[in-house]
């Protein structure tokens, strides 16, 4: 295969030489400790089992890891396919081998069939891990694989066939006894029909692509205009991202939950299903938050869901891992949604709490073993949750993407019972040609508050630097009374969040704790600026700063403060609190924990310069102070305010992207909320909206260019 | 601070008058009281008009502009409480156009002097006050101003300071004050080498405007700066043409000229001390260190995936400044004017450094006119401060064209070749991706005198990139692929460098942190000083 944009084979060879001399110790230390402290208790490994000697993982960055994981665990030898974007990524330093598969666009990479063919045969693989996404439910390449002799690690074309298409899938749902979601048997043929059958079947409705998955191609409608638009930008969205655009209609279930089955089946006839996940904290049909067990699942609902999941995949002869998809409602009736014929993002909850590495089941089933499991050997130990950590900005729509080079970035799987399953590490980029998914953090422990409690403690230690992210959702979340209580649905963010996600909210004393560790962080600094080792001109009549008073601006409030440093701390006053502060913190330190009132706290210096900037994230949420002298908080408050200037005129990029489509041209008359032009991210359609009525003055870029953040797309007069 | 100010009189006049008491007659001692109390009087009326400035009004007036009066400039940009004025009683002496009524005198005459500390360490500065006569020249003014910078000199050469805003010179004042300005003041600038720093924060036409020209850092403030030659009014006169002075001297220029700017005042003396740490006050003193919390023998990750192996891709080369300097703390010079090279100050374990890198995000990070004359001069900075130089070297080459080379891209070219060559404090060179033909010469390569130089393994020393090479090597046979390939593996790599001892070491990106702390504590003895000379003649 040729190695295309890689400057030269020579370069590239060295700088990876010297790159693995590092990375090498670190993996298999990782490696060892796995093992020492491995969850897979109901996982029996034969190391004289026959097995495959080499595996080509057909996917790229945290599953391509997980994947090579278990690859190293059984000896077996694993293969890395990669993009040029990708040609420094922790999977290709993972595995034995790599080859480029083409440039950074997934048409042109992993989602060519080819090129990941040509991989194959080069390496000699005998098996193929697809992972999920990319062609891992791809029926062709199955049967491409079948052709050549190559044993694909997930169920037969067949199944991927029935189960792929939800027309189909659906249909045989009803047949296998499976209960379903009332709608239509078909595909939808245009708009007007659309229109239609969402008026027979009764709004609200659900559009879907049905060839789809994660919510691609998917658009809720509860009025016809909704109905259009949907149908419009979802076959568009499905024809670019699975290369099929049809769609289908089905009732719209109001604030369900959504709650999957783990299923695991072999070639000799044996199915189990391995408990439920809960997966109802979503973000426009993206899972964020997942949970295993489910609060809301009693054993005789657990049962019931588990044995039509298995009598579902029974019915196609399904074999390797799969996921049943079921919605339930508030009287636990719950309705079969899709089966997803391949490896869950979030499968780990589901090892976490029954000890089995469905990786390595799938794997051995494959080859062609039978389970070892019955369905009586599936525990439920313990409680697990998994936080999908983004690379995005969550104050807007809860989550647009963000790309940027993680500058710091440091997991918190030194904690006990923390899992982090990512393909990236400090120095890695997100771009925008994949999803936006830094990580998933996993944590588990004998009970749900435990679990969740480690979870909080571990997203108040992740270190995420250079790019937005979604801690401070995912810990608000966490902290929500809703969700301890285990009242959610999948309408979570949106019925919680009504006007968006606005980061946590702080209480009084929690706010005074923050200004009063601004306060010591710019005293520090200013110290810092005056501890001069090697000048003449210091004055040594001028006694060292101990203390001072300061301003300090919050969200355009003026607090006044004082400081003073003794020998054991701090004492600050600020607003009516005293509150004292230790010493033991740096402002190099990416983690501080300072003693405020001798309570530890934890929180991360995220920005903090000379000039008074100081930014700390407490409980995931960034806040933004400056502290600066009373003399210039006094003067700052006679400047005159300068006038933002209106931007309503101007249709700007939400996020870097690809012009996907222009609606309007030069001249034309928009209105207000008209949609003007759609920009493609990270495979997701995002259409953009006219900020006022008016006449389209310049239209700065054309269908396919390269947008970046903030851009502006056009202007209206 | 000012109320105290004001009582000090008061209280000086009556322990005068208990002092006459004891030792005169009682007649000639009220006499005495009295006079003594009108000049008390005197002292604390003047003092108080002082500290007014222009009075309320125009001090409104000016507040509503977004802009400081030149005492609250001071005040935020000194260490609370630690400004001591001179000369608060000065006044002008001119008597045409009416200038010598009692209200055209003024304590003080539009700029206030003194000496203060900044972040500890002593500054003199002066700052002009735009509420009196406009902040313009007098002869009382300009003494005031010499006074100062005698002091400054006298005491060591420590750093003024100006503040500067103006409508130029006075009406009614004689020509001949631009002598003693020129003759007095400016040479000093640049003859004694002592470090001024400008903040410039509103109208300044006229010869004024070559006072920042001349100096080595100039601030603008946003919406309220205006820098020209020549005001409207007479660009009107004498060209017919219409213009305002946003179109003449607003701060879009800055990406023509070579300034800075900020939000408002407050924001640019805040930013203008955090400057002023970077830096030694004065060429006698080294470089400054501070104490670091931020550890030398930290690795920087983050490095080995920085460059892209196509060599084709840009990168940003500010994230491999900010990656390796203390505390991702990177104080960039001129962050808007050929941005095809970053410029700027920042710390290594504590001590300054100035750090010159091409910047591959922008024009491929080629040398060209502007680029090579805003790296010469930030060169010629540091070595004047006796600032060591970090530069990080990913160049193509110098920009071709006919444009440039009319514009005179040799003779710019050289100034940075030249900046280079004459600097004799540390030089140390990374070499990052590209360090092709005479750009790699100039980008402080060993051959003008780096004292240590690596190359990172993407490094690709040579005369030029493999395909442009070829075409030449090669022109008109067949086989060009092939030849460009055997280029590639010969020279677009580090070895070609090693071999001839061009560089001292290939290095892991992600040690480059550690070892640029450690060469600069080995380098902080390095003694080099060029031949004795008037001085020399580079090419301006």
């Amino acid at each position: 295969m040729a190695v295309r944009g890689c400057s030269s084979s020579l370069t590239r060879g060295f700088h990876r030489n010297l790159l693995m001399a590092k990375v090498v110790p670190y993996l298999s230390a990782g490696h060892s400790k796995a093992r020492l402290y491995s969850i897979y208790t109901t996982t029996t490994f034969d190391p004289n089992e026959e097995k495959f000697d080499k595996i080509l993982i057909a996917n790229r960055g945290e599953i391509a890891c997980r994947v090579m994981k278990t690859c190293r665990e059984m000896g077996i030898k694993s293969v890395a396919i990669y993009s040029e974007a990708d040609a420094q990524s922790l999977h290709v330093e993972m595995a034995d081998e790599a080859v480029c598969v083409g440039p950074p666009p997934t048409g042109e990479s992993y989602n060519k069939m080819e090129n990941v063919m040509k991989a194959i045969k080069q390496t000699g693989a005998q098996a193929v891990h697809p992972g999920y996404g990319f062609l891992s439910e791809n029926k062709d390449f199955a049967k491409m694989l079948e052709q050549e002799g190559v044993a694909f690690i997930g169920p037969d074309t067949l199944a991927l066939q029935a189960m792929g298409d939800k027309i189909e899938s659906k249909q045989l749902a009803n047949n296998a006894k499976v209960n379903t979601i009332p709608g239509y048997d078909g595909v939808l043929k245009d708009e007007e029909e659309a229109v239609k059958m969402a008026n027979q079947i009764g709004y609200p409705v659900m559009l879907k692509a049905s060839a789809g998955g994660g919510g691609k191609g998917m658009r809720i409608a509860w009025n016809d205009a909704e109905t259009r638009e949907g149908f419009r930008l979802s076959t568009d969205e499905a024809a670019s991202s699975f290369g099929d655009s049809r769609l289908l209609i089905e009732k719209f279930i109001d604030n369900p939950r959504h709650i999957e089955i783990q299923v695991l089946c072999d070639r000799h006839g044996n199915s189990l299903y391995l408990n439920e996940r809960e997966c109802s904290i979503q973000r426009r049909n993206q899972k964020v938050i997942e949970e295993a067990p489910s609060t809301f699942i009693d054993p005789d609902t657990r049962r019931a869901m588990g044995e039509q999941a298995v009598a579902l995949a029974n019915a196609v002869d399904y074999v390797s891992a799969g996921t049943v998809e079921f919605l339930v409602d508030s009287q636990r009736n719950f309705y079969f949604l899709e089966m997803n014929t391949r490896l869950q993002v979030e499968h780990p909850i589901t090892e976490c709490i029954t000890g089995v590495d469905i990786v390595q089941e799938m794997i051995r089933i494959a080859k062609g073993h039978p389970l070892k499991l019955k369905q009586s050997d599936i525990p439920i130990n313990g409680w697990s949750v998994e936080c999908r950590v983004y690379a995005e900005n969550p104050y807007k729509n809860f989550g647009l993407p963000s790309v940027g080079r993680l500058y710091r970035y440091q997991e918190p799987s030194y904690l006990p019972n923390v899992r982090v399953d990512s393909g990236i590490r400090e120095g890695s980029e997100i771009s925008i040609y994949y999803d936006s998914m830094i990580s998933k953090l996993i944590t588990y422990g004998k009970d749900r508050p435990e679990a969740l409690q480690k979870m909080s403690r571990a997203l108040d230690e992740y270190v995420i630097k250079g790019v937005k992210h979604n801690i401070s959702l995912l810990q608000d979340v966490l902290g929500h009374e809703k969700f301890i209580s285990g009242d959610i649905s999948t309408n979570f963010l949106p019925e919680h969040y009504p006007d968006g996600f606005k980061g946590y909210q702080l209480q009084e004393d929690e706010k005074s704790n923050l200004l009063a560790v601004a306060c010591c962080v710019h005293l520090k600094q200013e110290q810092k600026s005056r501890a001069f080792l090697n000048q003449t001109s210091l004055m040594p009549s001028v006694p060292r700063l101990s203390q001072a008073s300061f301003v300090i601006i919050s969200d355009g409030v003026h607090h006044k403060a004082t400081i003073n440093e003794t020998a054991f701390g701090y004492e600050i006053h600020v607003g009516d609190s005293n509150i004292m502060v230790d010493k033991n913190w740096s402002l190099s330190q990416n983690i501080i924990t300072p003693q405020v009132n001798h309570t530890p706290q934890v929180m991360q210096l995220v920005n903090q310069n000379a000039s008074g900037d100081v930014t700390l994230q407490y409980k995931g949420t960034e806040y933004s102070m400056k502290v600066i002298t009373a003399e210039a908080s006094r003067l700052q408050s006679l400047m005159p305010e300068k006038v933002a200037a209106d931007l309503s005129g101007e249709v700007q990029a939400p996020m870097p992207g690809k012009l996907h489509a222009i609606q309007v041209q030069v001249g034309q008359q928009v209105g207000e909320g008209q949609e003007v032009c759609v920009v493609e991210a990270m495979k997701m359609l995002n259409s953009m909206h006219a900020g006022k009525s008016g006449k389209v003055k310049k239209i700065f870029f054309k269908v396919g260019d390269n947008v970046s953040e903030e851009e502006v797309i056009l202007e209206i007069d | 601070m000012a109320h105290t100010l004001r009582r000090i009189p008061t209280l000086l006049a009556r322990s005068l008058a208990n002092n006459a008491s004891k030792n005169c007659r009682i007649q000639t001692r009220t006499c005495f009281a009295t006079a003594i109390q009108h000049t008390l009087d005197k002292i604390d009326s003047k003092r108080t008009r002082a500290l007014e400035g222009g009075g309320k009004r125009r001090t409104d007036a000016q507040h509503a502009r977004g802009k400081l009066t030149a005492r609250e400039r001071i005040n935020l940009l000194v260490d609370p409480g630690s400004f001591v004025e001179f000369d608060m009683f000065a006044e002008h002496r001119c008597s045409d156009f009416g200038m010598d009524s009692d209200e055209k005198r003024h304590p003080g005459d539009g700029v206030v002097t003194g000496h203060g500390l900044i972040n500890g360490r002593v500054t003199y500065v002066f700052s002009q006050d735009f509420t009196v006569h406009g902040g313009t020249l007098s002869s009382a003014h300009a003494k005031k101003i010499c006074k100062i910078m005698d002091h400054a000199l006298n005491t060591g050469a420590r750093c003024g300071l100006k503040i500067q805003e103006g409508l130029g010179y006075r009406k009614g004042l004689s020509p001949s004050l631009r002598n003693v300005m020129a003759s007095g003041v400016i040479p000093r600038f640049h003859s004694s080498w002592d470090l001024v720093l400008i903040i410039l924060f509103f109208l300044l036409p006229g010869g004024a405007v070559y006072s920042p020209a001349l100096t080595d850092f100039t601030f603008m403030i946003k919406d309220t700066s205006y820098l020209f030659i020549t005001g409207p009014d007479v660009v009107k006169a004498v060209t017919q043409e219409d213009v305002t002075h946003e179109q003449l001297g607003e701060l879009k220029r800055t990406r023509l000229s070579r300034t800075w700017s900020f939000e408002n005042d407050i924001d640019g003396l805040t930013k203008l001390r955090e400057l002023f740490s970077y830096l030694p006050l004065s060429n006698r003193d080294p470089a400054p260190i501070v104490q670091s919390d931020d550890p030398a023998n930290r690795l920087v990750p983050v490095l080995d995936h920085i460059v892209p192996f196509e060599s084709i891709k840009p990168y940003d080369m500010l994230d491999v400044i900010h990656a390796i300097v203390d505390n991702r703390s990177f104080f960039e010079i001129m962050p808007a004017y050929a941005k095809n090279i970053v410029i700027g100050f920042a710390r290594m374990n504590g001590r300054t450094v100035g750090i010159v890198g091409n910047q591959p995000k922008v024009a491929s990070g080629c040398l060209d006119i502007n680029s090579s004359v805003k790296g010469a001069r930030f060169v010629r900075f540091c070595d004047a401060f006796n600032i060591p130089l970090i530069t990080f070297v990913d160049v193509p080459g110098f920009l071709p064209g006919t444009s440039q080379e009319y514009g005179g891209i040799i003779r710019h070219g050289a100034k940075l070749l030249y900046a280079y060559s004459e600097a004799t404090v540390p030089k140390i060179t990374v070499i990052t991706r590209k360090a092709y033909g005479g750009a790699y010469d100039v980008m402080s390569s060993k051959h003008i005198g780096g004292d240590i130089n690596y190359t990172w393994p993407t490094a690709e020393v040579a005369v030029m990139g493999a395909q442009g090479a070829v075409k030449i090597i090669f022109r008109g046979e067949s086989d060009i692929a092939q030849a460009e390939q055997e280029y590639i593996e010969k020279f677009a790599n580090p070895f070609p460098a090693a071999v001839r001892g061009f560089v001292d070491d290939i290095i892991q990106p992600s040690t480059t942190r550690v070892r640029l702390c450690r060469d600069l504590d080995l380098l902080s003895t390095k003694k080099k000083e060029n031949p004795t000379k008037k001085h020399a003649n580079m090419p301006l």
